[in-house]
């Protein structure tokens, strides 16, 4: 809570504003018992008729004041609480927007999802909740106790005795429910993953015959939630008995007293009344407080979550722009860029291990390629591919070696400026809310409605935006209205709308028929701008006519060169492509 | 259970719990009962206490401790069984939801999205509970607690009574009227939250397409519109609901204040005491508690009906029909897998036929290929072949027999099948491999594994075989898991095989290692084979060419290509690229 704690500084006013109002009603309310008891003595004692009015009239007044006293706390305390989530909701968003992909696959995106929504909805509750009664509830207890006092001083130790005895008996419970009620909740997550886990295997639970073995498993699991939450719900149960026993026996106690000193004449009935009405005010106010401990615990449990979010500092830094690493090049070596004999794109001695993983997933990777090639990369699963390109937009860092754009480290790009360089279409295609055109405008906002048309036709997907009706047709959320093949040509579009220089298609062909994804690759080799382009992919066929083919095998480069050189000298090579022609040349 | 009736399954449920249900209504009758006693009790004893009656006081006392000590025990034997009851009941309809998951037929299952099944098995059955059973016993404890409280202050004060009776019902008009003002301002909070929300799943859910096209600030842009208008609406509809706390208080207050003018002046008049006074104001200050409750009960057991009833409704649907439901039967008889389909209908909608008069015959131990264009019909075939779906016209037969003559389990007995889409269950490498066959020994998994070469990536795991893997198998690759189900058919040995671009993520060198086990696999084993790949197909004994539910062609490779049709095209795309 504490690394949350700056983004309610906003509303200070309110959170001091929140709990004053609160006391003030609270202090109303203590006052009612000596009112009635005053009524009591004097009103009725000594039949003093206009004393009974002013006193009624007296209860008036306080029921309103405390009513519009208690109507300002909950608006402040509804501010802060709604501000606070705002500014915090925001934070994180920007937060998590910019943390890398490293962070990403650490963290997960479930996770930064549910930190999002329902986390910060309970931190909002629980400060909503803490403002208007937390610092009320105590209040009122001690404050009835400490009228008491002014009464009667042995009665109020009574008081103080009951306050310790149910005060210890709430919170011994409480301290007990809490991991009860945690213990309830893991078990209900494991209901819901059992049943989910179930719907989504039905087809081979079915074919397998394990219908009966997977009912028995959701029995135990399902069993397992039953016993959880009999334990947890057995220890609330002894809350209000407990409580209300302990209660009425201190009001008893403090009639009984009360009788002994009424009759040697230092109390009066009234007073009498008024300490068996202020008990009553405190058995309230303590079941309130731990019911509100328990929803505090949780807010507290999610600002911890929240908190752990935005301690992850993302782990890349900007570089300092392309134009000022190249002067401080050109200043000091390489002749071969001012020569403009470098390569366009260069791997030095490249390696890699994804963050937490003992192997490398490349090693020792060296090669170049100039403005305008086209490469192909192959391998097998896990061989490394998509790792290898996922280093030129700078989505993850190398471990060893370096990786160079136009003579200059990726390092030192600004991170948007490579983004713009480098487009990637990945395998997996999603598309976002919105219309066809605001998918093709999110590399570049300002993209042309010629190139997005240009865009389309290349990516074979013209009779995709025909048949939705244009441009402006819309893209409900996750691009559920098209199919996955539609989807995959509509982001292939994305990408060639804003021309980048270096175009990086992972394997984002996968779900096109043969015809198609053939006319899309020669689309790809006649566009006018002339991209540098890579293509990922596991069948020979789709890059054979790459000017150079990289081979990929368990993370090291088993061969660069053309499809007729790799023949030659490439033994893995020669396994994928002979793989796929199963021995016959076609 | 055919009654489509929620109130009559409510009662089903309940009635099980028959006798506990009873004890529990008579518990709360008598608790609210003997806890409405003791403020007149108390009433009595400070009389005791005003007229210096040592004696009438300590009898007052003791009886209010062992009144006090009755009501607090009949409260936790009345929470313990409700407690029972609650749990009970929505355990025993979890169990039968999943048992029937399990017989629904997947004309269903397939329409209705898994979230929404999962939702209506957690959240409604648990709303459901707490609703309905708290909320009944909530609202007949409150029931009980007013009439009471009347009864009993109609013997003190007739006249505060109807005070009283006036009085208290306008917290509850104040509550409703600030419901009914607030009802737009939720509705529009929820819109909001739910723009919201969306803009969440669909920016964080693919951050990393939002990062590689630079699209960071321009989402944060629209993140910060949608917050600043969620805050604007949420702070109207939590303050405005947030007044209804205040407002009954002071009508409570106000409340109070008149039952001690109006008590007061009948004390002075001499026709109650001050200990009756007393009473009166204790049972002000409680009498609009049941009030409030009882309005919260209404709007929850409406929720918790509409819950229960999205729960019921999957009861209600019809199983998928079956002759018997065995247990885990193999089909015992030797099969040797002639299959023929002859004049074949299907379509899952109605009005739009997929499969029209689609024949085909399959000689034991052929090789089966089939191709084509998605939503050719490839996968439907499928689910014929293993009933998933029941034909509309025509027959399938194995060796023979009508499938439908047999039941769905043992029919199913005779295929092994392994699909494109990879499930894997929460539990070790080995529990997963044994999906095949559950009472396969820990070598004969591993032999599996070894013959579809996935045993040199499982030894590469943390814990080897006994590495639990995680929901949905989150931690390996799509070949990986691929290889994984492969091991499950290598294991059963079923006498039909069905594969569904089962190798498809599967690289091209290890499927040609597979592909040598599958050959051993298939040897003498009917098969069928749908794959993308037309590398992994060109040897099938037969290959069918399906378009929009028809068959176009059908051959072996050779006269296939030399017909120089759809697959021949289909062959030159992939191979001359």
């Amino acid at each position: 809570m504490r690394k949350l704690l700056p983004y309610l500084k906003e509303y200070i006013r309110e959170c001091i504003l929140a709990p004053g109002f609160k006391m003030l009603e609270a202090c109303f309310e203590l006052i009612v018992p000596i009112v009635i008891a005053s009524l009591i003595d004097r009103g009725i004692g000594d039949g003093d008729i206009p004393y009974i009015y002013l006193m009624i009239v007296v209860l008036f007044v306080l029921a309103i004041v405390g009513c519009a006293v208690a109507i300002t706390a909950q608006y402040f305390s509804a501010k802060a609480a709604i501000g606070f989530a705002t500014k915090l909701r925001l934070v994180l968003f920007k937060h998590l927007m910019n943390l890398s992909y490293p962070d990403i696959d650490e963290v997960g995106t479930s996770t930064m999802i549910t930190r999002m929504t329902s986390d910060v909805n309970k931190v909002q509750t629980g400060v909503n909740m803490f403002l208007r009664l937390f610092l009320r509830s105590p209040f009122v207890v001690f404050g009835a106790m400490f009228m008491a006092f002014t009464i009667d001083f042995t009665s109020a130790l009574i008081f103080v005795a009951a306050i310790i005895g149910i005060g210890g008996v709430v919170f011994f419970l409480i301290s007990k429910n809490i991991p009860a009620l945690r213990q309830v909740q893991n078990r209900l997550d494991e209901v819901t993953n059992s049943t989910r886990e179930s719907l989504t295997g039905l087809r081979v639970l079915r074919a397998f015959r394990l219908e009966s073995k997977a009912i028995d498993d959701f029995k135990d699991v399902n069993g397992n939630y039953f016993d959880a939450q009999t334990r947890a719900g057995n220890i609330s149960a002894l809350m209000n008995p407990l409580t209300y026993v302990l209660i009425n026996l201190a009001t008893a106690g403090v009639i009984y007293l009360g009788g002994i000193k009424v009759s040697m004449g230092t109390l009066t009935a009234g007073q009498v009344i008024a300490l068996y009405n202020y008990m009553s005010q405190i058995l309230v106010e303590l079941v309130k407080l731990a019911n509100l401990i328990v929803t505090l615990n949780r807010a507290l449990a999610s600002s911890r979550r929240i908190s752990d979010i935005l301690d992850i500092s993302p782990s890349m830094e900007d570089g300092i722009g392309a134009a000022e690493a190249g002067n401080r090049q050109k200043s000091c070596d390489s002749e071969d860029i001012q020569s403009g004999r470098a390569p366009y794109i260069e791997f030095n001695n490249v390696s890699f291990a994804y963050p937490g993983a003992g192997e490398e997933s490349l090693s020792d990777v060296n090669f170049h390629v100039n403005r305008g090639e086209t490469v192909g990369v192959i391998g097998g699963t896990g061989s490394g591919k998509s790792t290898l390109v996922n280093l030129i937009p700078r989505f993850y860092d190398v471990t060893k070696g370096s990786v160079r754009i136009d003579g200059i480290d990726v390092r030192d790009y600004r991170v948007a400026e490579l983004r713009r360089i480098v487009g990637v279409v990945k395998q997996k295609a999603v598309l976002f809310k919105g219309s066809i055109a605001d998918n093709l405008r999110m590399g570049d906002e300002n993209v042309s409605l010629e190139d997005m048309e240009k865009a389309i036709a290349d990516s074979q997907s013209g009779v995709i935006v025909d048949g939705k009706g244009g441009i402006e047709a819309e893209v409900e959320q996750g691009g559920r209205n098209f199919s996955g093949g539609q989807r995959q040509r509509l982001s292939i579009a994305r990408t060639l709308a804003y021309k980048p220089d270096i175009l990086i298609l992972d394997d984002s062909s996968s779900a096109l028929d043969y015809a198609t994804d053939l006319q899309l690759r020669r689309a790809i080799r006649n566009l006018e701008y002339k991209p540098t382009v890579f293509i990922i992919s596991q069948r020979t066929g789709s890059i054979r006519y790459a000017d150079k083919i990289i081979v990929l095998d368990d993370g090291r480069v088993a061969g660069i060169g053309t499809h007729d050189e790799l023949l030659d000298n490439c033994e893995v090579y020669r396994e994928i492509h002979s793989s796929q022609l199963t021995g016959k040349e076609a | 259970m055919k009654k489509r009736n929620t109130f009559r399954t409510v009662m089903y449920y309940v009635g099980k719990h028959k006798l506990m249900f009873t004890l529990s209504i008579l518990l709360a009758l008598a608790s609210s009962l003997s806890a409405l006693y003791v403020p007149v009790i108390f009433g009595s004893a400070i009389d005791m206490v005003k007229e210096q009656n040592r004696e009438g006081l300590g009898h007052s006392l003791l009886l209010i401790v062992l009144v006090v000590v009755l009501t607090a025990l009949m409260q936790w034997l009345m929470a313990l069984i409700n407690n029972k009851i609650t749990y009970e009941v929505t355990r025993d309809l979890r169990n039968d939801i999943f048992n029937k998951l399990q017989k629904l037929p997947f004309n269903y299952l397939d329409t209705h999205p898994t979230g929404d099944l999962v939702s209506r098995m957690v959240t409604d059955v648990d709303t459901f509970a707490d609703g309905l059973l708290l909320g009944f016993t909530q609202a007949f404890t409150g029931i009980v607690t007013i009439v009471g409280t009347l009864i009993y202050m109609w013997t003190l004060s007739r006249i505060t009574t109807v005070v009283v009776v006036f009085v208290t019902p306008l917290s509850l008009f104040l509550a409703r009227y600030i419901a009914k003002n607030t009802h737009d301002m939720f509705i529009k909070q929820s819109v909001t939250k739910g723009e919201q929300t969306a803009i969440i799943d669909e920016m964080i859910g693919n951050e990393k397409v939002v990062k590689s096209f630079g699209y960071e600030e321009r989402a944060i842009e629209r993140f910060d519109d949608v917050n600043e208008r969620l805050s604007k609406v949420s702070l109207k509809a939590l303050f405005f609901s947030s007044i209804v706390n205040p407002g009954t208080r002071f009508v409570n207050a106000i409340c109070y204040a008149l039952v001690a003018l109006v008590g007061a002046y009948r004390v002075i008049g001499g026709y109650i005491t001050i200990g009756n006074l007393s009473t009166l104001l204790a049972y002000a200050t409680q009498y609009t508690k049941p009030f409030n409750e009882i309005s919260g009960v209404v709007t929850e057991l409406q929720n918790a009906f509409a819950c229960a009833s999205r729960a019921f409704e999957l009861l209600y649907e019809d199983n998928e029909s079956d002759l018997e439901i065995g247990d885990n039967v193999r089909y015992e008889g030797m099969v040797s897998g002639d299959i023929s389909v002859s004049k074949v209908d299907f379509s899952y909608v109605p009005d739009k036929p997929l499969i029209e008069d689609f024949n085909i015959d399959v000689a034991k131990g052929e090789r089966i290929a089939i191709v084509g264009p998605t939503g050719c019909g490839k996968t439907t075939l499928i689910n014929l072949l293993m009933r998933f779906y029941d034909v509309k016209g025509g027959h399938i037969t194995v060796d023979g027999e009508d499938i439908t003559s047999l039941s769905r389990q043992r029919h199913r007995s005779r295929f092994g099948m392994v699909l494109q889409d990879t499930w894997i269950k929460n539990g070790t490498v080995l529990d997963n491999i044994r999906i095949g066959n559950k009472n396969a020994t820990r070598e004969e998994c591993i032999k599996a594994a070894m013959e579809c070469h996935a045993d040199s990536f499982i030894r590469r795991l943390p814990e080897g075989y006994d590495t639990v893997l995680s929901e949905d198998g989150s931690d390996l690759s799509v070949g990986q898991k691929q290889l994984l189900c492969i091991s499950r058919v290598m294991l059963a040995l079923p006498p039909i095989l069905i594969l569904d671009e089962a190798t498809s993520s599967i690289d091209t060198r290890t499927e040609l290692k597979i592909q040598e086990a599958f050959h051993k696999l298939m040897k003498g084993r009917t098969s069928f084979i749908v794959a993308h790949r037309l590398s992994t197909i060109m040897d099938a004994d037969k290959i069918i060419v399906m378009k929009d539910g028809h068959i176009i062609e059908l051959g072996t490779h050779e006269e296939l290509l030399a017909k120089g049709g759809f697959y021949s095209e289909l062959f030159k795309s992939q191979f001359m690229g």
